[in-house]
């Protein structure tokens, strides 16, 4: 390596306003070869409802897990969370990229991550909530992950969208990672001291009641609700039975995210993640 | 980021007395391998003074990638598009990786990361000074990228033919990311500067912040600098710190008239005769001042990592227990099979 080759060429032609020449080469396309006309017989409010939902679970898992940067107990915590949020946030960009597609609008992604109240939002609320501690935080991944592999995984095959079931089959790899990350630190924090049990134990009870929301819903495009429902109680199962702990017993919350009732917790969230944004309507980024 | 500012205290001892009198022919060996600028690996004889300058100079270069997440980190929550923010979070995300593979490195000599962590938020080791400024807009990140980064690929690619191979190695792998980092942070100046007035004010003022720290960033003067003169003889450090700030300002100024920001130096112009710009003079005394603990931000860069780590003790002892007791249930699973 020449010692200025690089920092030399900074300024050198890029007046095409191509922004690629600042990310290095190979880009992959997800949707690469894939036909993004929405399919004859495609419900397009179920589609583009159902790509919504998913979308705010990930961009608002995305924020939580972008606060715990800088504030990780481990550099090694701190790069996996922030590859697990950026995987989150790469499929929310898809997955809004899609609604805007399908709806007609041709609205982009920010349109739906910036441009959008609280009270249109479609995410579990389980996914707004703080982060708590380290406990709190694994406890959520886990349920979440645990959930959404379950449902791409369906998707992949299932989707009578052919988009959707990419983002999808691309997905099914990362949250396969983020669900083991998860369980690797439930057996790590329910096995390892009194008191990273004793957190682990306070965490199961306050996620416990969000579950019947999550696990409650229909997946749609003809995946079996019921089905989903036994692989997360079972996996579930699995990894809290290894970690020595076990899923309260807990009612569940009335109300649901999906249909736009949040928890106090996503308004401050959702400033803070648009309040540039907003601050510029006009600009370009 | 290479972190040739905190210059005072601990410097290490001059070459010539760096070893033991028992120790003659290790010494013509290591110094035979430094003039043939060889790499000296972990496993080599080494003398006392090489190997603590080094401990020094890399720790103080993890903890400033660690400590450097903190100012840009700010702004993942708030990146103004799904694109920036997935940007933002991976060059920060890089920086802890950087921290990772220059802590490895440091182990190598010995070190440990546990120890040289406490010595960070106890304020015994130091980290770059340019992390105690603020971060207070957007436009921040592109001028981080393309000053702050810039300037540690100047400290940084002479340093990939530093003389111990870890670090050589790790800085290979840690320059092409900053050059990464740095191309994005220009390009995001480059379309602000396209965008609304407002924005091209927030760049203006940006720049207007950052360019006097980043010049400090090359650490105090030659005539200023007491461990230079070593670390210049063994290799460790390839170009004194004026130099490398020179360089840093020609390569910098065509970019900013590119850019069209003005860099805030009245007596910065080209001089004909020297092939170079002639540029003004860094308060030193307020590089001595962020050093010394009394920048901008010193306290709170230093004490959000203090809350890390201590957030993070009861995680880390589970998992050090969990482990413990899993191995402890292997051995025994062992044992109950020979047996």
């Amino acid at each position: 390596m020449s010692d200025d080759h690089v920092y030399l060429s900074l300024a050198e032609g890029h007046d095409d306003g191509d922004a690629r020449w600042a990310f290095g080469t190979g880009f992959e396309d997800p949707l690469h070869g894939v036909d993004t006309t929405v399919p004859d017989g495609v419900d397009v409010g179920e589609l583009t409802g159902r790509c919504l939902a998913l979308a705010d679970d990930a961009l608002v898992g995305a924020q939580r897990l972008a606060q715990w940067c800088t504030r990780a107990p481990e550099l090694e915590e701190e790069v996996a969370l922030a590859n697990i949020g950026l995987d989150l946030l790469g499929q929310a960009r898809l997955l809004y990229a899609r609604v805007g597609q399908a709806d007609g609008t041709g609205r982009g992604e920010d349109a739906y991550a910036y441009f959008r109240d609280p009270g249109d939002f479609r995410n579990v609320r389980l996914a707004e909530l703080p982060n708590g501690d380290f406990a709190f935080s694994t406890v959520r991944l886990l349920v979440l992950s645990c959930w959404r592999l379950a449902v791409f995984g369906r998707l992949a095959t299932a989707a009578e969208d052919p988009v959707l079931a990419a983002v999808a089959a691309k997905g099914v790899n990362e949250l396969a990672y983020h669900r083991q990350f998860a369980a690797d630190w439930t057996l790590r924090l329910g096995d390892g001291t009194e008191e990273s049990h004793r957190r682990m134990v306070a965490a199961l009870r306050e996620v416990a009641p969000y579950l019947g929301e999550l696990l409650g819903a229909e997946p749609g495009f003809g995946i079996d609700a019921e089905s989903v429902r036994d692989e997360v109680t079972e996996v579930l199962g699995q990894v809290l039975d290894a970690a020595g702990l076990t899923l309260p017993d807990s009612g569940t919350l009335a109300g649901s995210g999906r249909d736009g009732d949040h928890t106090v917790h996503l308004a401050p969230l959702l400033a803070e993640l648009q309040s540039v944004a907003r601050a510029h309507p006009e600009a370009t980024w | 980021m290479t972190t040739t500012d905190p210059a005072p205290s601990g410097a290490a001892s001059s070459v010539t007395t760096a070893t033991g009198p028992a120790e003659p022919r290790l010494q013509a060996d290591f110094d035979a391998t430094i003039a043939r600028d060889q790499r000296i690996e972990p496993r080599d004889w080494m003398p006392d003074g090489y190997r603590k300058t080094l401990i020094r100079q890399i720790a103080q270069h993890a903890h400033s990638e660690i400590i450097g997440m903190q100012p840009e980190g700010e702004w993942i929550t708030r990146a103004p598009s799904l694109r920036r923010k997935a940007i933002l979070f991976a060059k920060v995300q890089d920086e802890a990786g950087h921290g990772l593979y220059l802590y490895s490195a440091a182990e190598t000599l010995g070190a440990d990361r546990a120890d040289l962590t406490e010595r960070l938020i106890e304020g015994r080791q130091k980290y770059s000074s340019i992390f105690n400024y603020p971060t207070p807009g957007f436009a921040d990140v592109g001028v981080i990228g393309w000053f702050v980064d810039g300037a540690a690929i100047c400290n940084q690619v002479p340093l990939c033919r530093s003389s111990y191979g870890p670090y050589a190695r790790a800085m290979v792998r840690i320059c092409k990311e900053e050059s990464f980092h740095q191309r994005q942070g220009y390009e995001l100046l480059m379309t602000m500067m396209r965008g609304t007035d407002a924005q091209r004010a927030m760049v203006q003022d940006a720049v207007d912040r950052w360019w006097w720290p980043s010049l400090m960033m090359f650490g105090p003067p030659d005539g200023d600098s007491p461990n230079s003169a070593a670390s210049m003889a063994w290799k460790i450090k390839r170009h004194s710190n004026d130099e490398l700030r020179q360089r840093f300002v020609d390569m910098t100024v065509p970019q900013a008239e590119k850019l069209g920001v003005t860099l805030p130096d009245p007596e910065l112009r080209w001089n004909e005769e020297r092939g170079r710009h002639d540029f003004g003079t860094p308060d030193w005394a307020e590089l001595q001042r962020v050093i010394r603990g009394d920048g901008p931000c010193n306290s709170e860069r230093v004490a959000r990592r203090r809350t890390a780590h201590e957030d993070g003790a009861w995680v880390r002892a589970a998992a050090t227990a969990h482990a413990a007791r899993r191995a402890a249930r292997t051995v025994g699973t062992e044992e109950g099979t020979a047996a």
